[in-house]
């Protein structure tokens, strides 16, 4: 042992202790293989154009987590939810608080400020979808500290859907979902909607792979 | 020993309770209490018998013995006060008899309590059953009973009146932070808790401002409400100074739950509450709450509850693909080609439409001013995005949404 190396876990010989997060898996296998699953405690934001399928996911976060009979809210910037296709995908719509904020980003923030600090909530979402990436980004970053610093050591996830990532580096879990491929059923003139299917592209933690899910329409 | 109170006041319960908290009221004319608790305070049982005459007046007959029955038999035969009565002398009419009972006794030659006393009780038993044999102690005197305790019925309310009309919301709270100490004290002490607070404020201009919350479940500790209370009246001011204030707690009893060990957390219900409640003074009382899909064949078939979520059955999870609405629906242009969408232009969407689904045809409600009547088409615009378009009778487009 080198006599003038610096005292460290590795130079007395102990590993540092690794502590696994805990995760809640979403309704898609292949993606729990990816990631695991969503970390507990922490931001985790999933961003895409529009239609790519990040509603989809953010359902399916919902419906695990309702599942796993825990209270979660959504909050929804510009009153865009759909409770129907929500229910379809499996969300207990009994257990999921609904605020609609009416195209107002700054109650948003507040109203999930106000939630993360309650305490309690298993997911708590923040719909940004529709809000322009612009506007996004002027929101303060101190924002997405108070938010991480509120929902550390607890159970909760703070879940945000939006077109480009906007909690900068507060965020444990970065997700990219793109729509690969829209089926149609039926002959041509009488089409139905039948699935999508969606790919997700880990941000980070970066990872050489990808995960491809199935969603069926609703109806 | 026991005192029976019987007589025509009005005040019985007063009397009663001015010698002792727990009382039987087993008449609206007849009151009847311990007396032992009573007698290192006032002496020996006549002494009391005074002390309760003096007290209730000349218009009550007061009877002290050693059951409450035998207080309550003299007391309603004997006038005045009467300690330790000889019951043997009463007529056999003076207790509560079935009917028939009083013409066999007549037949047997039995009229004083004292010779119903001496009749055999196997005999009575046989004749009567256990009514005859009851009816035999209590012409003894012998039947020992624990008192029917009348519970006073505990109000939860108070009122304020002020020298000085207070205009402001801060100096308000302070009173109302006093009545609400003081009652959920009462609650507390009482093992009850409130359902609802009604606050009452009699204004400057000779009107009445009032708020009732009703709370999702029972609370009584007082800062929580005291908040509550605070956000509701900046919501809803008064429209002039306060010149008294009265707040009243509605009891109910106290939430109970069991929870599970291997169960995950959920929100405290009143803290969930305070929550909502500054959710719904940011975003508006009528967009915070559970949704809940409503049973008809409407476009929009679901509405927006004001109340807590709750723990309820689970719904299997399947990857079904979400839907997303325009709120309101966005004003389209569509051009047609044989009658199917062959572009769109709305704000911030424009694109071919590289593949169409529809028309679905649905109309409802026509007999309410909520009427529709639509046909609508999912579209995959060359914009690589799918929406929901919908087109009215008067041939005007509208995209509902886009599938996400």
């Amino acid at each position: 042992m080198d006599p003038n190396a610096a005292l460290t876990t590795t130079t007395l010989g102990f590993s540092p202790l690794a502590h696994p997060r805990e995760t809640l898996p979403t309704g898609f296998v292949s993606l729990n293989h990816l990631i695991e699953g969503f970390p507990r405690g922490a931001i985790s934001e999933i961003f895409g154009p529009e239609s790519s399928g990040r509603t989809t996911l953010i359902h399916s976060l919902l419906a695990a987590a309702t599942a796993n009979l825990e209270i979660c809210a959504y909050v929804d910037t510009d009153d865009s939810f759909d409770p129907v296709s929500a229910a379809a995908a499996g969300v207990a719509l009994s257990q999921l608080l609904w605020i609609r904020c009416g195209h107002n980003a700054d109650h948003a923030l507040k109203a999930v400020d106000y939630l993360v600090h309650a305490g309690g909530f298993g997911v708590v979402v923040l719909d940004l979808c529709q809000v322009h990436p612009r506007i996004a980004n002027r929101i303060p970053i101190s924002y997405w500290y108070r938010f991480r610093r509120a929902i550390e050591n607890t159970p909760t996830i703070l879940a945000l859907a939006e077109k480009q990532p906007t909690s900068k580096s507060c965020a444990s879990l970065i997700l990219e979902v793109e729509r690969k491929k829209t089926a149609w059923a039926g002959a041509p003139g009488f089409k139905l909607l039948r699935e999508v299917e969606l790919e997700a592209i880990p941000r980070k933690p970066v990872r050489p792979v990808t995960a491809t899910f199935t969603a069926r329409a609703t109806g | 020993m026991f005192a029976c109170i019987h007589g025509p006041a009005a005040d019985l319960s007063q009397i009663a309770a001015a010698f002792s908290p727990w009382f039987e009221h087993t008449a609206p004319d007849t009151v009847v209490f311990s007396i032992d608790p009573l007698k290192r305070l006032f002496g020996a049982p006549h002494q009391i018998g005074q002390a309760i005459a003096q007290r209730s007046g000349s218009r009550v007959h007061i009877a002290i013995a050693e059951t409450a029955d035998a207080a309550i038999l003299a007391a309603h035969n004997f006038p005045g006060l009467t300690v330790a009565p000889n019951l043997g002398d009463l007529e056999v009419a003076t207790l509560p008899l079935p009917g028939g009972f009083q013409d066999t006794f007549e037949t047997w030659g039995i009229h004083t309590l004292s010779q119903l006393a001496q009749l055999p009780e196997t005999g009575l038993a046989e004749r009567f059953g256990p009514t005859g044999v009851y009816l035999q102690r209590l012409a003894k005197g012998a039947i020992q009973r624990p008192l029917r305790i009348a519970q006073l019925e505990i109000t939860y309310d108070d009122r304020i009146e002020l020298d000085h009309p207070i205009s402001l919301l801060e100096p308000l709270l302070f009173l109302i932070a006093r009545i609400l100490n003081d009652q959920c004290a009462k609650l507390l002490a009482n093992a009850m808790a409130a359902s609802e607070v009604m606050i009452r404020l009699e204004l400057e201009d000779r009107t009445e401002h009032v708020r009732t919350l009703k709370l999702p479940v029972p609370m009584r500790e007082s800062k929580p409400l005291l908040k509550l209370l605070q956000m509701d009246l900046e919501a809803h001011p008064p429209q002039s100074a306060t010149m008294a204030l009265s707040l009243a707690l509605a009891p109910a009893a106290p939430r109970t739950t069991q929870g599970g060990i291997f169960l995950p957390s959920t929100p405290a219900p009143d803290k969930l509450e305070l929550t909502l409640a500054r959710i719904r003074g940011l975003v508006g009382e009528n967009n915070v709450g559970v949704p809940e899909l409503v049973d008809t064949h409407h476009p929009h078939p679901f509405r927006l509850v004001s109340r807590q979520p709750q723990i309820s059955s689970q719904p299997p999870i399947t990857g079904r693909q979400a839907f997303r609405y325009f709120r309101p629906p966005l004003n389209a242009k569509v051009d047609l080609d044989r009658n199917r969408p062959a572009r769109i232009t709305a704000t911030g969407i424009h694109g071919n439409v590289l593949n169409a689904a529809g028309p679905w045809r649905t109309s409802g409600d026509w007999w309410t001013t909520t009427a529709w009547n639509r046909d609508e088409w999912d579209v995959a615009l060359s914009n690589s995005a799918l929406y929901r378009i919908y087109r009215e009778p008067d041939q005007h487009w509208f995209i509902e949404g886009m599938y996400d």
